[in-house]
């Protein structure tokens, strides 16, 4: 269970979190979504000690993350898939998965995650040897989500893992989250594919400039007006 | 004809495996931190230094090995002082902090040694005299090439095969996302340092071993020809360091016994002005990804 309470982290100059509080339940998939800039990708990267907060508290099953280093954190159980995708394009697809196993000194377990990888993302292990830089973006964002499961994570941070993909592989990348989330991973998700992430998601938050405006269950959020109107593309009811 | 050229060709793949050996501490920190790590030719000169001072009162077997690790000490700690503090600073900020370090390992030189030429210890075996194919020269330069050789195998081996030498390959490209993935960066450049010094410590022993006078600034040419080697060979990749620093070497020495001694270090300078104007990524230009 991760409890984020009241958290303020000023980025780049911007006040980019001003007092967020949330909760992400083990075992269910919580989304986060909101405009480019509104905070998201902050949020995730205070979590995995990448970003320091000013103040605020972020307890992982008890355990407070803030001013943990970022190796700690990995080590406790919590993953992430950066936005962009952010493979190591020189070093091949195994190294790339297996790197995400860097802290992990359980060999065997390790080589046995690999192949669950390889059965989750068929297509790398066909490209295995290829350098990653190689793979198209779809084949990308499935090697960082691989390499991300590798840490063997109890929480799996995706950021924007959609961005730039074609619906196919969209539908492919979305189908995998829900395979893993019920193998009993914890999922947080940053998205502005809002209409797909609500869809999976057991509870949603709305982040708009830095505060929470909106939560409720991705079924809520999907049938929310103001939701509708600034996230799905839909115009509100009294208006149409 | 090639009788008379033949030293001259010896002795200029010896040095040119010397400055192979600096070249490639050169080229891995910039392939890391992107940063010339100006203090690299003083690191090399404080080695021999150690070496004049350990020999004074320590057998052979126990001074080589203290120095090598004196040296790769220095290395780690001139990254933790002049560097890991300005990490997130702007590059020419860390250039400069590069330069002062320069100067200070220079002037702590003098400092200490007074600015007298210490003569370098005879080393036994690799200082002896050899004649290979009817020209008299010292066994280390018949063995620094081969020495080199070992060596970048063993690194080629340590950077694609080992754990460490994956993190450095994951951390040249992208220090965040390497973060991300558990890799203590720090203790990845550390490392890195860490065996730059230990080469540059490994070809401090040959280089003094020909060329026997130890002054403070005696490392800043063969230091700057590195670089040259480095740079010629496309900064950021090893076997292009190596490739450069035969090459500088061996021109150079040519020259040399062409008659143009004068005109050697020009040459090296010469063809830095060149590579920076027709091909500024070198020989063998990684895929330059720039950093986000």
């Amino acid at each position: 269970m991760l409890e984020i309470k009241d958290l303020h982290v000023s980025y780049g100059g911007i006040q980019a979190l001003r007092g967020v509080s949330l909760n992400v339940p083990d075992d269910k998939i919580v989304t986060l979504i909101g405009a480019n800039g509104a905070g998201k990708s902050t949020l995730m990267r205070t979590i995995s000690g990448l970003v320091k907060a000013q103040s605020g508290s972020i307890l992982w099953n008890g355990q407070e993350l803030l001013g943990k280093p970022i190796d700690q954190i990995v080590a406790s159980g919590i993953a992430m898939s950066p936005e962009g995708r952010r493979v190591f394009a020189d070093l091949t697809v195994v190294e790339n998965l297996k790197i995400g196993a860097y802290l992990r000194k359980d060999k065997a377990e390790t080589e046995k995650d690999l192949e669950w990888v390889y059965s989750l993302f068929p297509r790398l292990k066909e490209r295995s040897w290829q350098s990653a830089g190689t793979l198209s973006g779809g084949e990308q964002q499935m090697l960082a989500v691989g390499r991300a499961l590798m840490s063997k994570p109890k929480l799996l941070m995706l950021d924007e893992p959609s961005l730039g993909l074609a619906p196919i592989v969209v539908r492919e990348i979305f189908d995998i989250i829900r395979t893993v989330n019920q193998q009993g991973i914890t999922v947080l998700l940053n998205e502005q594919n809002a209409n797909m992430a609500l869809k999976v998601a057991d509870y949603a938050y709305v982040l708009e400039t830095g505060t929470l405006t909106l939560s409720g269950t991705g079924a809520e959020l999907l049938a929310d007006e103001n939701v509708k109107a600034a996230y799905l593309g839909k115009k509100r009811a009294d208006r149409a | 004809m090639a009788a008379k050229f033949l030293p001259y060709l010896l002795a200029g793949i010896s040095v040119g495996g010397q400055y192979a050996l600096i070249a490639i501490g050169y080229t891995m920190v910039y392939g890391i931190l992107r940063l010339i790590n100006f203090a690299h030719g003083d690191i090399f000169t404080v080695a021999g230094f150690l070496m004049v001072y350990a020999t004074a009162s320590l057998p052979l077997t126990v001074s080589i090995p203290l120095v090598i690790a004196a040296t790769v000490l220095l290395g780690i700690a001139v990254e933790k002082v002049a560097y890991k503090p300005l990490r997130t600073a702007p590059r020419m900020s860390v250039m400069i902090s590069a330069i002062g370090m320069s100067y200070l390992l220079q002037n702590l030189m003098w400092y200490v040694t007074g600015g007298l030429a210490k003569q370098y210890p005879a080393l036994p075996w690799i200082s002896d005299t050899v004649t290979v194919l009817g020209c008299q020269t010292k066994r280390v330069t018949v063995i620094t090439p081969f020495l080199v050789i070992v060596l970048v195998a063993a690194l080629v081996t340590l950077i694609q095969k080992t754990k460490i030498g994956m993190a450095m390959r994951a951390a040249s490209r992208d220090f965040e996302t390497a973060q991300l993935m558990g890799i203590k960066i720090n203790n990845v450049i550390s490392f890195t340092f860490a065996v730059g010094s230990f080469l540059a410590a490994i070809g401090s022993m040959m280089y003094f071993s020909n060329y026997t006078a130890v002054t403070p600034t005696v490392g800043a040419m063969p230091g700057l020809k590195a670089f040259v080697a480095a740079v010629f060979g496309g900064i950021g990749s090893i076997p292009g360091a190596v490739i450069g620093g035969f090459l500088i070497g061996i021109c150079e020495s040519l020259i040399k016994g062409a008659g143009a001694t004068t005109f050697s270090d020009a040459f090296t300078f010469a063809l830095l002005i060149v590579v920076l104007a027709v091909k500024p990524t070198g020989l063998f230009s990684e895929n330059l990804t720039e950093k986000v």
